[in-house]
């Protein structure tokens, strides 16, 4: 097996499991330890480095990174990634002065961002300080998209999106609300944009074809969920049903609550081990006695005298083997009694205001072919990102997608290649102040994950936009950042200073390192002091020691950072280094002076 | 400032018969240098010991002054201790063992402990056969009082500063050898594959079982012109017996030619399998041994492996009949049987 080559990138940021399992690649570690000196404004601006919606994600974000935390590899629960993003936006000072401007001179090029949620959004923070002027096109009144429409204010106030949308819309860009683009060619043939960037989500909810569908109390969740936050629906009937089990759902089922329903019903067609919906979203509607009801596939709709007054299900048996359902059969059918239904079982793109004759291929599927790395549609000059380009995922993919587009466009208008990405890069620094210092906090502190408080049962429901979380406290932050195992300050090996005295492998609390005799991977493996539990996380092999030829192994699996291979070794061959990866935005496209 | 080890370790660590993984064996943060031979032979206790299914409290850690002495306290923190005077650990250790022979002893020496100032202390353990394992952590030098040379340092090694040393050394091995120890070993801190074995064997020896452990100090013998440095050790290994190898009652597994392996069982049904590497080496033949590593130290080579194990000698508790129990749970009358009998003994001398 070759010596790792640590100067790629990509490897010390797998290292970094937070960061590299983020789509917008969050310097996660950099900001917790920002929050842990109490500089709230700085963990801010690192993140809005890359998530540019900090306040909007500390609340509402799909979290890969905690999933992915090492901490929960090496105890039970992650750290609380998302909530200590939260408490840099609820306890930073007034930042605005900190963001980027647009220069004097504008650059000449228009740029055109049709939809106005967190895609579009991106990509104006990135290209109006680079000179852009960019036009934002708004169907609503408000700006925001789904972030807005479908995601309820008792999980995420409207100051907070106002707030941080107002960053963006502040640096020169020219947001036009009310305004529905309904010819993509009547924009492209008249208006003069170098650039159209195509951020409209997926706004069509997706339908239940079953008989007695028609009834006017059968809504659809996302466009219920919309109506709700315009405020044009503003009650419910006593009893409702929820079908799907999606986040969708949970944001259904607890803004019916809020409505005046008093008995919701999830209903699941499958077991919870198959629900699509977070686990924390799940506990926080299972906290407001929301019944989840697992294994009945929806049959019809019964309509009694012009009345809906339940739906029938079939009640389902399932054969799972292997996590995966072999077969299925019908136990019995029942009438679940109720006043409405609430659809929520997946959403769609739709462009119907996309003529099919501009060069924009479209698949089977009716989606327009977007290159997934430089998301150009097959005709140059349009872009997509965000729920608009790969289907439904969520806002920070749709950040990250708009940075990608941003990039593209920025290259597009310079007369570049899109497909000449700026490449990533990686900066290293030690770490070691002195004998048994380091500029980090390295002793591993056994804390359990802290809980967010939240507010009361009694009485959260009293109103729609009471936010049910209340996050963090200065206190609480401090104690969950000591929880961060500081997985980008890197154990860096220099093999010619090896001794193979073994300090580091005596000391390592979780046998991370081995110093074997070279060979296959799998010999190698084989010849390690503890079995390597995975192959997702890295081995790093180093080059053959001076001594014996033999070569030192990290499997960086459950290295949690203490830094102690690097305190007790004679001769600095371990040192540990911060690394920054540096994640290309459209501001490191290269420009020739002019 | 200090620095722990955290508790926190390796998900699902295997567990022994005792159901403890091998953190429960480890004991106190070391504080001796980085990269100091010694905190390696600790970990390597703290293998073996795991590995061997020691209950904790089954051990007793002995130790004198100096580095080495030190390191009792960084292993199996749930053992019995005691932490002697200079050169003084093995009268500790036989008056310990003779009082509870159900005990594992393990006693951590280092050059200056036993061969200078206990060298008559060490020479009379062996000679007496105190039942204990007694690792002599051999670096050459005084590290605690900054580098002079021991007495265990080969003519004409360098101190760090240059000066050669003109003294012979004495070679621990060789002096066992010669006392009639009947568990001689070498080892090296750096190999943990040869001593954790070594140390397994040496715990089940019934008797003393001395291992002489090279083991650099990185602060002051750790240079060009060391013969006891990591490089110089690693260049000069002699081992002609290998994969000391210690199995449970159970059928040995690895397949050996014929005139290859020695198997000597040892007094509890154990075995310890050698593998010989050098075929011309019977490492049951005393006297073939003390030649043998005297030929090789001419050479400036260091004979690592088990040197000599000669099962069967009689130990101190065989000769002295000390009983099986505990003293501290024998009855009172047993312990102390009156003054009427203390006077028929006194009566005899009279």
């Amino acid at each position: 097996m070759h010596e790792t080559d640590t100067r790629d990138p990509d490897y010390f940021h797998r290292v970094v499991d937070c960061q590299w399992a983020c789509p917008a690649h969050t310097d996660v570690p950099e900001y917790i330890r920002l929050i842990a000196q109490g500089r709230y404004s700085d963990a801010y601006m690192v993140n809005r480095a890359s998530n540019v919606f900090p306040g909007i994600l500390g609340r509402v974000c799909d979290r890969p990174c905690e999933p992915a935390c090492r901490r929960g590899r090496v105890e039970e629960k992650p750290v609380a990634i998302c909530r200590l993003k939260r408490v840099a936006a609820d306890l930073r000072d007034d930042i605005t002065d900190r963001l980027p401007q647009p220069p004097e001179v504008r650059n000449g090029k228009r740029v055109a961002c049709i939809g106005a949620g967190p895609a579009s959004l991106t990509v104006a923070n990135d290209l109006a300080p680079l000179g852009y002027e960019v036009v934002i096109f708004e169907q609503f009144a408000k700006a925001g998209g789904l972030m807005r429409t479908n995601i309820p204010s008792f999980r995420l106030p409207a100051e907070v999106l106002d707030e941080e949308i107002g960053y963006v819309t502040g640096m020169g860009v020219d947001l036009r609300l009310g305004t529905p683009v309904r010819s993509l060619a009547a924009m492209l043939a008249k208006e003069g944009f170098d650039a159209v960037f195509v951020g409209t989500g997926a706004p069509k909810g997706k339908d239940l074809r079953l008989p007695g569908r028609d009834h006017p109390r059968i809504h659809i969740g996302i466009a219920w969920l919309e109506s709700v936050a315009f405020g044009h629906t503003e009650t419910i009937g006593e009893n409702v049903l929820i079908i799907g089990v999606g986040n969708t759902a949970m944001d259904c089922c607890r803004s019916s609550l809020r409505l005046g329903a008093s008995n919701v019903k999830v209903m699941a067609r499958k077991p919870r081990q198959f629900f699509k919906a977070s686990e924390w979203e799940l506990e926080d509607a299972e906290e407001e006695n929301v019944e989840i009801v697992i294994n009945h596939a929806p049959k019809a709709f019964e309509v009694v005298d012009g009345k809906l007054v339940g739906m029938r299900f079939e009640v389902m048996e399932y054969q799972i083997e292997g996590g995966r359902i072999v077969s299925e059969r019908v136990a019995e059918e029942v009438l679940i009694p109720c006043d409405d239904v609430i659809l929520a079982i997946g959403q769609d793109n739709a462009f119907p205001w996309i003529e099919r004759d501009l060069g924009i291929e479209f698949d089977k599927w009716d989606v327009p072919k977007v290159d997934p790395a430089t998301f150009q549609s097959t005709r140059p000059g349009v872009f997509f990102g965000g729920d608009a380009a790969l289907g439904p995922k969520n806002i920070i993919w749709a950040v990250e997608q708009g940075h990608q587009a941003a990039i593209s466009i920025d290259l597009y208008c310079q007369g570049g290649d899109v497909g000449q990405r700026p490449s990533p890069a990686m900066r290293m620094q030690s770490r070691k102040m002195g004998l048994k210092e380091w500029s980090y906090r390295n002793d591993y502190n056994p804390l359990e994950r802290r809980l967010v408080p939240h507010v009361s049962l009694k009485e959260r429901f009293k109103q729609l936009n009471i936010e049910v979380e209340l996050g963090f406290d200065a206190e609480r932050a401090a104690a969950e950042v000591q929880r961060c195992l500081n997985c980008d300050i890197q154990t860096v090996f220099y093999a010619p200073l090896c001794i193979e005295c073994d300090a580091c492998l005596d000391i390592c609390p979780t046998d991370c390192l081995s110093i074997v005799p070279t060979g296959t991977e799998e010999e190698i493996e084989s010849r390690l002091r503890a079995p390597r539990r995975t192959r997702e996380q890295g081995l790093y092999v180093s080059a053959p020691l001076k001594q014996t030829g033999r070569v030192m192994v990290k499997d960086e699996d459950v290295c949690v950072h203490c830094g102690l291979c690097a305190e007790r070794c004679p001769t600095n061959a371990w040192d540990m280094q911060k690394s920054w990866i540096d994640t290309p935005h459209a501001e490191d496209v290269p420009r020739c002076a002019k | 400032m200090s620095i722990a080890k955290p508790k926190i370790s390796r998900p699902n660590l295997p567990r022994n018969s005792q159901g403890l993984t091998r953190r429960d064996y480890e004991g106190g943060m070391s504080t001796l240098c980085a990269g100091c031979g010694h905190d390696s032979i600790t970990a390597a206790i703290v293998q073996a010991c795991f590995e061997l299914s020691l209950p904790p409290q089954s051990v007793a850690k002995l130790s004198g002054i100096g580095c080495s002495s030190k390191t009792t306290a960084y292993f199996v923190s749930g053992a019995h201790g005691f932490n002697s005077v200079h050169g003084r650990m093995p009268a500790i250790a036989a008056g310990a063992s003779a009082a509870n022979r159900t005990l594992h002893y393990i006693g951590v020496s280092g050059d200056g402990d036993s061969l200078s100032i206990g060298l008559g202390q060490l020479g009379h353990a062996i000679r007496r056969n105190v039942d204990m394992l007694y690792l002599l952590e051999n670096n050459g030098v005084y590290g605690l009082t900054k580098g002079q040379f021991s007495a265990s340092a080969e003519l004409g090694s360098q101190s760090k500063k240059g000066e050669k040393n003109d003294h012979e050394p004495i070679d621990p091995v060789l002096l066992a050898l010669s006392i009639g120890a009947t568990f001689v070993a070498r080892s090296f801190s750096g190999d943990k594959e040869q001593l954790v074995p070594l140390l397994k064997a040496g715990l089940m020896h019934r008797g003393f079982a001395l291992i002489d452990i090279l083991s650099p100090c990185v602060t002051f013998n750790d240079h060009e012109g060391s013969t006891k440095s990591y490089a110089y050790v690693r260049e000069h290994l002699h081992t002609p017996v290998a994969a000391d190898y210690i199995e449970t009652r159970g059928e040995i597994k690895v397949d050996y030619g014929p005139g290859e392996a020695v198997t000597v069982d040892m007094h509890d049904g154990h075995q310890v399998v050698l593998k010989k590497l050098d075929h011309d080496y019977d490492p049951t033949d005393r006297a073939r041994a003390l030649g043998y590593v005297q030929e090789h130290i001419a050479r400036g080579e260091h004979v690592t492996g088990l040197i000599y194990l000669g099962e069967g000698r009689r130990n101190f508790h065989e000769r002295h009949q000390t009983p099986e129990q505990p003293l501290n749970s024998l009855p009172y009358e047993m312990l102390c049987p009156g003054s009427d009998r203390l006077g028929s003994i006194i009566k005899r001398y009279r």
